[in-house]
């Protein structure tokens, strides 16, 4: 089964690596990834799709969480969460079928971002499933191309974020 | 408030500074291309640099500094090779949790990524074998980033830190700052464990008919040896101790058993098979240890108290998990088996606990190690057998890995820990001569033995120089059964007999050799000459080496075969049929 892991980090070269690291060296691929920065620009959100062995699970969440540069992952898979994800488009079609394709796009709440004489593109965001559905009407149109964005998820629970407050070490105040 | 103080000085100059203020006194490596401005000044600063003969051996050596002390070890080695070779050790770091920091040159910032030459991406490379690694970027972030090193390496569950320097952050002038906080917001670090789980493990602790303590590293990495003492000794607890533990309680200490796993003893595989509570502190369920895992400890309720929370329920699901310092919670612990024993303690209990502890001591006394004598060959066990009564406890032993490590493991005692230094998690052939040089600049005061196969010897042999070069009083002695022994008896035992690419020819005379480097060598191979020889070598002030002719065909007893469940060892060799 797909698990979705949330991930805050902090933006640092070789962050991304690290948690990718810990899940290909177990040799899991991963479905998807989105990684962006937040509120605070010294830090990054992270969203990963990948099919980890259920017995594993919450072994890969607390390597994950062990990073230095990881301030909390979470399991979204079986918590309250939202989950989007954006796909675009690009349907070419013939005139004959242009209204049925703009019909179709309204049902599934898209927008239309380009038309041209050979089809549309099209942006839909939504549950991952739901685009899926998306892709394959718009398939009987015509020939497609589609970028998926990956997902993206919130977590709908409070948790407490703990962080690691500052320390002052003897050995470094020291002068010499 | 963060000021520039002191005198003007390049990014060598403050790397120096930022070791000096870490406590460190003497740093192992190797010099190269882009780490020329850094030991320029080494030259004159008064931490000591030992030139070892490979990088792999720095850190090695750096490792043994570190299992011998507590303190993080220091290591250097340039740009590209230098750095690749320290990967083994590195990871070897990381499988046993010793504190390292790692410092590699790395080419000038202009030219990374351009295949320049000596150039390896060595933070990539060295990512998955780290606790935590760092490229410095410019000097003003280098006495940050050597001070965070220092702080990973040390705390929590230690671990191996490298930091990658490219060579013009030595060139450039600046002031070292002072370092006043660390700040990593995401270094969660849990000491002092959930107080409810403590005391529902005090309470198991009162009830239990058959516990068993089962200690690992983690109580040597803790410093937490005095607590374990007095927690077995409170409770009256049967303890078996991990590779990694050995000397944690005392070798001859009434509660304590032996070693545990593949090559432990009977009655300490017995009593972890037989148990009903295990109480698991600072260690990590290893393979070695538990051989099949549903069979292991089976009839156990388990307490398993680890600083590292991923550790807790990776390869067994505790019954009560503890995250905390494993020196914080047996002071918890103890605190509260002493209170709640009022309300814990059931008298019926007590008839349970003589027989466990008398069933225990019967298994010990049935099937004891093999410290049998031969009278036309040594035996590898009589040869750890006087190592052990010149030792009496006290000595710092090096080995490497495999069938030599597995006997010195069983039969020399340590009366402390950070005696026994070996490569554990990794099995790193080699580890045993370059790992005594640290052991032995950290504890001059100490009798070091470096105890390797023939196999393990020649791998890291250019070390030899490194301890003619410094005077290291090291007593190298070699387990010569002229073979890969381990392979061969998993060969022996497995594959028919049919051993492949395991004998090993062509092994120097070691009087010759000792002696081409200036110390004195000797070879044996008679049964009488064994304690004499190793008498002499110890008196001697120098370096010694000692070539130990041994049976070439004993195999290691007891064994769990791989996979197999713990107390189905095999105890000896197949007695003849007769026909």
């Amino acid at each position: 089964m797909l698990q979705t892991i949330s991930i805050l980090l902090e933006n640092k070269p070789g962050a991304l690596l690290r948690v990718t690291g810990v899940l290909s060296a177990r040799g899991y691929n991963i479905e998807s990834l989105t990684v962006a920065k937040t509120l605070d620009p010294e830090l990054s959100r992270m969203t990963i799709v990948v099919d980890v062995e259920d017995r594993i699970r919450t072994q890969v969440i607390k390597q994950i969480n062990k990073l230095v540069n990881v301030l909390q992952a979470t399991d979204m898979t079986e918590i309250p969460s939202v989950i989007r994800e954006l796909v675009l488009v690009r349907v070419r079609c013939g005139l004959e079928a242009r209204t049925a394709v703009l019909k179709e796009a309204e049902i599934f709440q898209s927008r239309v971002v380009d038309s041209s004489t050979e089809g549309f593109a099209i942006e839909a965001t939504g549950d991952p499933e739901k685009l899926d559905e998306f892709i394959e009407v718009m398939r009987t149109y015509g020939e497609i191309d589609v970028a998926r964005s990956g997902a993206i998820g919130m977590s709908l629970e409070t948790k407490k974020l703990r962080l690691q407050p500052p320390v002052t070490t003897p050995a470094v105040a020291q002068t010499t | 408030m963060q000021t520039e103080t002191g005198k003007l000085m390049n990014g060598a100059e403050v790397l120096l500074e930022c070791l000096a203020r870490e406590g460190v006194d003497v740093f192992f490596g190797y010099p190269g291309g882009v780490t020329l401005p850094f030991y320029d000044a080494v030259y004159d600063h008064h931490i000591k640099h030992i030139l070892v003969r490979h990088e792999e051996n720095a850190i090695f050596a750096a490792e043994g500094y570190a299992r011998a002390t507590g303190k993080t070890g220091v290591c250097c080695a340039t740009s590209g090779p230098g750095a690749t070779n320290l990967v083994t050790g590195l990871v070897d770091a990381m499988m046993d949790s010793i504190p390292i920091v790692a410092i590699t040159g790395q080419v000038h910032s202009k030219l990374i990524g351009s295949d320049a030459f000596q150039e390896a991406d060595t933070f990539g490379i060295t990512r998955p074998a780290t606790k935590h690694n760092f490229m410095v970027k410019n000097l003003q972030e280098l006495p940050q980033i050597l001070h965070e090193a220092f702080y990973i390496a040390s705390t929590g569950r230690p671990g191996p830190v490298l930091v990658d320097i490219p060579k013009d952050v030595f060139q450039a002038r600046g002031h070292y700052v002072p370092v006043t906080t660390i700040h990593l917001p995401g270094y969660k670090v849990f000491t002092e464990g959930h107080a409810g789980q403590i005391r529902r493990a005090a309470q198991l602790i009162w009830e239990a008919e058959r516990p068993l303590v089962y200690a690992g590293g983690g109580i040597v990495a803790a410093g937490a040896s005095p607590e374990l003492r007095e927690f077995v000794e409170m409770a009256d607890l049967p303890a078996v101790t991990t590779l990694m533990a050995l000397g944690s309680l005392p070798g001859g200490h009434p509660n304590y058993i032996s070693m545990p796993g593949m090559h432990g003893s009977y009655a300490s595989n017995m009593a972890l098979t037989e148990c009903d509570l295990l109480i698991a502190l600072g260690t990590r369920f290893d393979d070695r240890v538990t051989g099949h895992l549903p069979s292991f400890a089976r009839h156990a309720r388990v307490i398993h108290v680890d600083i590292d929370p991923a550790e807790v329920g990776k390869n067994r699901i505790p019954d009560i998990p503890i995250v905390g310092d494993v020196k914080r919670v047996l002071q918890k612990l103890m605190k509260l088996l002493q209170e709640t024993e009022a309300e814990f303690h059931k008298p019926k209990t007590a008839e349970p606990r003589l027989a466990w502890k008398t069933k225990i001591n019967n298994w010990k006394v049935e099937h004891p190690y093999d410290r049998s004598r031969a009278e036309d060959e040594i035996k590898p066990q009589h040869l750890m057998d006087e190592i052990d009564r010149l030792s009496a406890g006290e000595a710092i032993v090096t080995s490497d890995v495999g069938q030599h490590q597995m006997w010195a493991a069983q039969l020399i005692r340590f009366n402390e820990p950070r005696l026994w230094v070996n490569s554990g998690g990794l099995g790193a052939m080699g580890f045993g001569l370059p790992s005594a040089i640290g052991a032995q600049m950290a504890r001059p005061d100490k009798l070091v033995f470096s105890i390797s196969g023939d196999g393990g010897f020649q791998m890291s042999l250019p070390e030899l120089s490194t301890i003619a070069a410094n005077g290291l009083p090291i007593k190298i002695i070699v387990m010569n059964n002229g073979c890969l022994g381990m392979v061969r008896q998993w060969q022996t035992l497995f594959y028919n007999d049919r051993l492949s690419a395991v004998t090993l020819d062509c092994f120097p005379d070691a009087e010759k050799l000792a002696g081409a480097y200036g110390f004195k060598g000797r070879t044996i191979d008679k049964p009488w000459q064994l304690a004499q020889a190793l008498e002499e070598a110890v008196k001697e002030p120098g370096p010694y080496l000692l070539n130990v002719k041994v049976s070439p065909r004993e195999n290691v007893y007891p064994m769990v075969p791989s996979g197999g469940a713990i107390n189905e060892m095999v105890l000896g060799p197949a007695k003849p049929v007769e026909v």
